[in-house]
C-alpha cells in the first residue's frame, strides 16, 4: 500500500444521511445528468478554506446529525454549516475552526441545533474516484460518491494528499453564519417565465410568507402558502432546462424551489430564480422555516455574488493559538485566542461567542 | 408525420433572451414543439459551443430553447447577452447542410412477450394486429428533441398517432432498464430500472447510459433514433 492509501477515514456511524459532495457534476446536463453537489456550497467552501484545500474539494455532508468517523492518520479537519455539537475523543470542538485530529481519533457530530446540514472538510479532500468529473453523490441516479449511495457504517473513504498548507487553529470569522435564522428573506430575480403568471400571481409570491414543508429534500423545497395565479389557469410549459434555485409553480399553485439534486429539465413554469448568494441558506432550511421573497435585478444579484466571493477568502481567516479546553462553572468551554491578541472566541455547547480582551500576555 | 402541439405564444416574441437567475440565461426560439425550431436550437447550441466563450460552463438544449450556464465572476449579464445576441442573429436560419447530416442511432428491439407486456393492449386500443403495431413503431425515425429527466433519457418525437395510447392507470413500481414504451403521442426508452406508467411494447439490450464511458449517452440530443425489430437479444 502506498502512503496515500493509508490516509482514510473509517465510518463508525453514518447518521440518517451522510453523503460525499463536492461542487457538483458540471457539463453533462444536456445528457440528463443532474448537477448535485453540496446544498450549502458556502459551508463546504469555508471548510475547504480552513483545511487548505481547493475551494470545492469533496467533503462529507451530514443531514441532522449522528455522524462518527475515525481518522487513520493525523488529519486537519473543520466542521462547518449547521450549528452542531462536535467532539474529538469526547473533547468539544468548535465549528468553523480547523483542528488536527490524531491517528485513531474519533470525530463525533451530535444532532444539529439550528440548520439542517453540517459539513466535514478534511485536508486533502475525500479522494473516492470521480464519476463524470465529480465525486458528488446523486442518489436518484445512483451516481458518484461511494457506488452512488449514502455513506454507510464501516465504509473506508480515502483522503487525498494534504499538501503543505493545512494548519490547525484557523477560525473563519463570519458573523452571518453564526446564526441561522428561522425566518428567511430570499432574494430572487423574476423569470424566466414570470410572464406566464398574472400580475396578482407575482404579487402573491412577493407579498406572502411561505413555509418549508416536510416534502422537501436535496432535489427541492416544496413550499406551502397562498396559491400563485397563472394567466391562463395552466402551469405547464414545454419542458425546458432548470437551474439551481429555479422557482417552479406546479398545478396546485404552490412554489417549489429546486436545489442541487434537481432533474435537468422540468415542465412547470418558473416564476423566478433564487440568487446564488441566497442558495446556501436554503440548504439549511428545515421544515417549518418561513420564507419571504424580494425581487432584485440581475445586476444587483451579480454584485452580491462578487462581494460574497471576496468574503470567502483567506483574509477572513483568523489565526488562533491552538484552542484549549477548560472548565468554567463546571461547563466545558473551548477558548481560542488569535496570535496578535485581537480576537478571541469561546465555544460553549455548540455556540461560538466572540470575546474582547483588555490585556493579553502570550504564554511562552 | 409529426404532431404539432401548439400552445399560445406570439411568434414575434422569438427569439428572446431572458435571465434565469444570476448565472444563466435562456434563449427561447419558439413556444411549440416543432422540428424546425428544434433544428435551430441545435444549430445555435453548436455555434455557441464553437464560440468558446470562457465564462460559459455548459449548455442545455431543449425542445425550443437553449439554457446557457455561465460564471458571472468572469462575464456579467449585459456582456454575455451581447455576445449571445450576435450568435443568435448569425444562426437564425439554419442551412440545409447544417441540419441534414443528422446521426441515426439504430436500437435493436425485442417486441412483445415478457419484454413488451402491454403490446396486446396497444394493438387492441389501436384496432390493429401486434405485427402492425411493430411495423408502425419501427417504421419511422424518431427525432431526439432533448435528453432530460434522468441520465440518457431521450424525449422522442414522431410517434404515429395510430398507436398512441394513454399511460397505465396504475404505474409499475419497477420498469426494467431498456424498456420501450408509449405514453400518449410519445415513445421512449427507460435507460435505468425505475417506476413508470408508460405502456411497454418491447425492450432493447443496449445500455443507453454508461457513466464510465467517454461518451456516456448512446443517444445524443439532436440525433435520430430508429427501432429495429429482432427476435431475441442473444
Amino acid at each position: 500500500m502506498t502512503s496515500a492509501m493509508n490516509r482514510y477515514i473509517r465510518v463508525i456511524q453514518p447518521g440518517p444521511m451522510t453523503l460525499v459532495q463536492d461542487r457538483g457534476r458540471v457539463g453533462f446536463q444536456q445528457l440528463g445528468v443532474s448537477v448535485s453537489g453540496a446544498v450549502d456550497a458556502d459551508a463546504l467552501a469555508i471548510g475547504n478554506l480552513l483545511v487548505g484545500n481547493d475551494r470545492m474539494a469533496a467533503g462529507l455532508e451530514m443531514m441532522l446529525g449522528g455522524l462518527e468517523i475515525e481518522f487513520s492518520m493525523p488529519t486537519v479537519f473543520a466542521v462547518t454549516g449547521a450549528d452542531v455539537g462536535a467532539t474529538v475523543d469526547e473533547v468539544p470542538v468548535a465549528t468553523h475552526v480547523s483542528y488536527l485530529a490524531h491517528a485513531g481519533a474519533h470525530l463525533k457530530l451530535e444532532m444539529v441545533h439550528r440548520g439542517l446540514r453540517a459539513y466535514v472538510a478534511m485536508a486533502g479532500g475525500i479522494a473516492v474516484s470521480k464519476t463524470l468529473g465529480s465525486r458528488s453523490t446523486h442518489i436518484p441516479s445512483k451516481l458518484g460518491g461511494i457506488e452512488g449511495r449514502m455513506v454507510m457504517e464501516a465504509d473506508l473513504l480515502p483522503l487525498g494528499d494534504p499538501g503543505g498548507s493545512a494548519v490547525s487553529g484557523l477560525w473563519f470569522d463570519d458573523g452571518k453564519r453564526a446564526a441561522i435564522p428561522s425566518e428567511l428573506n430570499v432574494r430572487i430575480v423574476l423569470g424566466p417565465q414570470d410572464d406566464e403568471f398574472s400580475s396578482s400571481g407575482v404579487e402573491t409570491l412577493l407579498g406572502s410568507t411561505y413555509t418549508v414543508t416536510d416534502q422537501s429534500n436535496r432535489q427541492g423545497l416544496r413550499l406551502d402558502g397562498p396559491v400563485i395565479e397563472s394567466k391562463s389557469g395552466r402551469y405547464d410549459i414545454i419542458s425546458d432546462a432548470v437551474v439551481n434555485g429555479s422557482i417552479q409553480v406546479p398545478g396546485d399553485g404552490k412554489p417549489i424551489i429546486l436545489l442541487a439534486d434537481r432533474q435537468t429539465t422540468g415542465g412547470y413554469a418558473k416564476i423566478a430564480t433564487v440568487v446564488t448568494v441566497d442558495l446556501p441558506e436554503l440548504g439549511q432550511a428545515s421544515p417549518g422555516t418561513n420564507i419571504t421573497f424580494t425581487a432584485i435585478s440581475v445586476d444587483e444579484a451579480q454584485q452580491l455574488l462578487v462581494q460574497q466571493d471576496l468574503m470567502i477568502s483567506s483574509s477572513a481567516l483568523v489565526r488562533l493559538i491552538e484552542p484549549i479546553s477548560l472548565h468554567v462553572d463546571t461547563e466545558r468551554v473551548s477558548v481560542g485566542v488569535s496570535g496578535n491578541g485581537m480576537a478571541l472566541m469561546a465555544y460553549v455547547q455548540g455556540d461560538i461567542y466572540p470575546i474582547s480582551i483588555d490585556e493579553y500576555t502570550p504564554a511562552e | 408525420m409529426l404532431e404539432m402541439t401548439s400552445i399560445e405564444g406570439d411568434a414575434n416574441l422569438y427569439p428572446r433572451l431572458v435571465p434565469a437567475g444570476d448565472s444563466a440565461v435562456v434563449i427561447e426560439l419558439g413556444a411549440k414543439i416543432d422540428p424546425l425550431i428544434n433544428d435551430q436550437v441545435y444549430v445555435l447550441a453548436r455555434s455557441i459551443e464553437n464560440a468558446k466563450i470562457e465564462a460559459i460552463s455548459e449548455l442545455v438544449p431543449t425542445y425550443r430553447s437553449v439554457l446557457v450556464n455561465y460564471d458571472p465572476l468572469i462575464m456579467r449579464f449585459s456582456e454575455i447577452s451581447e455576445r449571445l445576441d450576435k450568435l443568435i442573429g448569425d444562426s437564425s436560419t439554419p442551412t440545409a447542410a447544417e441540419t441534414k447530416d443528422t446521426k441515426v442511432i439504430e436500437l435493436s428491439v425485442v417486441y412483445g412477450g415478457d419484454d413488451g407486456p402491454d403490446i396486446d393492449a396497444v394493438a387492441d386500443h389501436a384496432g390493429l394486429s401486434v405485427q402492425e403495431v411493430i411495423n408502425i413503431h419501427s417504421g419511422v425515425d424518431y427525432r431526439v428533441y432533448m435528453i432530460g429527466f434522468s441520465p440518457g433519457f431521450p424525449y422522442l418525437g414522431g410517434l404515429d398517432d395510430r398507436i398512441a395510447i394513454p399511460r397505465l392507470k396504475t404505474p409499475r413500481i419497477s420498469v426494467p432498464a431498456g424498456s420501450v414504451g408509449i405514453a400518449e403521442s410519445q415513445t421512449g426508452v427507460y435507460p435505468n430500472a425505475s417506476p413508470g406508467g408508460w405502456q411497454l411494447i418491447g425492450r432493447i439490450a443496449a445500455k443507453l447510459f454508461d457513466e464510465a464511458s467517454p461518451r456516456p449517452s448512446l443517444i445524443t440530443p439532436g440525433s435520430k433514433v430508429r427501432f429495429v425489430p429482432v427476435k431475441s437479444h442473444d
